[in-house]
């Protein structure tokens, strides 16, 4: 489909994609649904349950920890799954702060999407351990 | 040409235009109307409901309304069983859906949809330039201000503020090569002439699996594909997949009836001697798989009718380009525009753990037009919205209340919510029903918010979100299997929460 073969084309250059064929990233695209924030809008909120898992498509969102800006994310880049994987509360505030057109899987379907795609873990887990390097390099 | 002069709403300068004549746009000019907001509404359609003289295919609705309810027709309580009715101030003019059904369902047939719609505009008196089809859409400043500039098949209307109720029911096929073989769900005939027929379905969400249950006994083969796997509403336990009714033939399936549900990409449709070829590639291993078959039907779903509103810089996004909007269903990209009726879904809220409000439906959108007719009459046009007060020793009672009947938190769960607020010159005042992304970001005083929450295991709760001195805290209170909300628990919990807002509530 028009939309969704575009945003499997999309995606395919995503690190955490690399591992998928055609039809793998079609049922991605399928699986995820798209979501637009406007500028300045919340995505993810500091110590409010049931968020999700989010993949940046288009824009920029800037990470918050009480209103202190921590990082930022942009196209390609993901967040969300750390409150998922632990079933907490997100302890920061995502904030679009471009217009963000992003993918979204539901907390609840993250477990099994996981499980189901191994390589895309894998990758996920490679994202993560090099956000712990760098966070590890910041302390040194 | 008499009847020309005495239509309603002449070409010209209007305060706010609405187009649309289905449930969106009757709820929101009944809204309007009520807080005396003028307004023209215009509609291509000759009468109410247009879009029910075409939809769904196979006769009936997906909302159900139940004629016999726990709760009286008319009630507030009573809008949470009757899912397709629109809402009114008059009792007499509430729960009109259920006189109009024959009692052999209780989804009503389109035929009873439409006249629940028509009934409903006559007895409220609302007003719709009928027959008169929107075009095109300009923007124009001058010494006046900016107003859009609607051409119609009518003549010019021009107004500062637009509402679009115009629904998502353009057919939207996609361009996979070989797609002028196949046709759009739209264009599906009547079930009889698919006997013996073999049928391949592409898609797999709601009107793929009705058009499967509707040819069951007639086609020899059916086959639905599509890239990811069917979701069903029973197993989401939430309006996200294919609804209970139209399940069989998942079943049939399972137990090896002679459906095939596919997971796969479709990549070309061709002729075949009198046949068609589908040539298919599995999601999962990407073996390529070819299918032979008579017929092609793209059950590939609806976008909303723009036009040339994207040329004005309206943002659409998502697979059904609906536009992008603010929690006030505003257009992101130009202000003054604004939406209403099933187009309000791309408004998503929290979705909390991935439940979606019910806007795409009747029973979600009708609360959503009346917050918006509210919203529109306080920024736009200078109306006072009434602030009741609440006495601290009554805001129990209120809460529970609201948990208890009210109709907006019930069928826009984490949506939508209940606000009062606390300040020291005005005590708590009720501020009615607002989005509750806006209750949570937009900052304000102490305040507090009720909502009824779900999350996707078929728990369905009160949530209360408190926000004092800048901090916003949610408490959500345990399920409970029979919804009562107000068993000696949730009282229990609630008074412990309401305590910590400072308000001292009765023993």
């Amino acid at each position: 489909m028009a939309g969704q073969d575009e945003i499997a084309d999309g995606i395919a250059g995503f690190a955490m994609f690399a591992d998928l064929s055609t039809p793998q990233l079609q049922e991605i695209a399928h699986t995820f649904e798209e979501r637009f924030f406007p500028e300045g809008e919340r995505i993810l909120r500091q110590g409010l349950t049931g968020s999700g898992f989010f993949i940046i498509l288009e824009g920029s969102c800037s990470i918050l920890v009480d209103g202190q800006e921590r990082a930022t994310l942009s196209r390609g880049e993901f967040f969300g799954e750390v409150s998922i994987l632990l079933g907490e509360s997100p302890v920061a505030d995502v904030v679009a702060i471009t217009p963000v057109r992003c993918l979204f899987l539901a907390g609840p379907s993250v477990e099994s999407f996981l499980i189901g795609h191994p390589r895309v873990m894998y990758r996920m887990l490679q994202a993560q351990a090099r956000r712990l390097r760098n966070a590890n390099r910041w302390r040194s | 040409m008499a009847e020309l002069t005495d239509r309603p709403f002449p070409p010209g300068d209007y305060p706010l235009v609405v187009v649309g004549s289905g449930p969106g746009a009757l709820q929101l000019a009944y809204s309007l109307d009520r807080l005396g907001v003028a307004h023209a509404v215009l509609s291509a359609d000759p009468s109410p409901g247009g879009m029910f003289r075409r939809w769904p295919f196979f006769q009936r609705l997906l909302s159900w309304t139940k004629p016999y309810a726990p709760t009286e027709p008319g009630s507030r309580t009573y809008e949470r069983y009757d899912w397709n009715s629109l809402l009114a101030d008059e009792p007499e003019n509430r729960a009109l859906q259920p006189t109009l059904m024959d009692g052999s369902s209780y989804f009503p047939a389109r035929a009873e949809m439409e006249a629940n719609l028509a009934a409903f505009a006559k007895r409220t008196g609302i007003a719709v330039r009928y027959d008169c089809r929107w075009e095109s859409t300009r923007l124009e400043e001058d010494g006046q201000g900016r107003r859009f500039v609607l051409t119609t098949s009518d003549g010019e209307f021009r107004a500062p503020v637009v509402v679009f109720a115009v629904g998502a029911a353009q057919p939207w096929s996609p361009g996979t090569s070989g797609m002028p073989l196949a046709y759009h769900y739209a264009e599906t005939r009547s079930a009889e002439t698919y006997a013996d027929r073999r049928i391949f379905l592409i898609g797999k969400q709601v009107s793929a699996f009705e058009l499967a249950t509707g040819l069951l006994p007639w086609a020899r083969q059916i086959v639905l594909a599509s890239p990811s796997p069917a979701q069903l509403s029973v197993v989401t336990k939430s309006l996200v997949g294919v609804r209970a009714r139209y399940v069989q033939p998942y079943e049939d399936h399972v137990l090896g009836g002679g459906v095939s549900i596919l997971d796969a990409s479709i990549e070309d449709i061709a002729r075949s001697g009198d046949a068609l070829v589908v040539r298919t590639r599995r999601s999962d291993n990407g073996v390529a798989l070819e299918i032979e078959t008579d017929e092609v039907i793209a059950a590939t779903g609806f976008v909303a009718p723009l036009l040339d509103l994207p040329d004005l810089g309206v943002t659409t996004f998502g697979h059904s380009k609906l536009p992008t909007q603010t929690a006030f269903w505003e257009s992101t990209a130009v202000p003054g525009i604004y939406f209403a009726g099933t187009i309000t879904q791309a408004s998503a809220g929290l979705k909390k753990h991935g439940v979606p409000a019910n806007s795409g439906a009747v029973h979600g959108h009708r609360y959503n037009g009346r917050v918006l007719a509210r919203h529109l009459a306080s920024t736009r046009f200078g109306v006072e919205l009434p602030r009741p007060r609440v006495a601290p020793d009554e805001l129990f009672a209120f809460v529970v209340d609201e948990l208890v009947h009210g109709p907006e938190i019930w069928h826009q769960r984490a949506y939508l919510a209940r606000v009062v607020s606390l300040s020291p010159e005005e005590g708590l005042r009720d501020e009615g029903i607002v989005p509750l992304t806006t209750f949570l970001d937009a900052g304000g005083g102490d305040a507090l918010a009720v909502t009824i929450e779900a999350d996707g295991t078929g728990a369905i709760y009160p949530v209360i979100y408190l926000r004092v001195a800048g901090q916003t805290s949610e408490h959500a209170l345990t399920p409970s299997p029979v919804l009562d909300f107000a068993s000696p628990e949730d009282r229990a919990q609630l008074a412990d929460i309401l305590g910590s807002f400072g308000v001292r509530t009765p023993a």
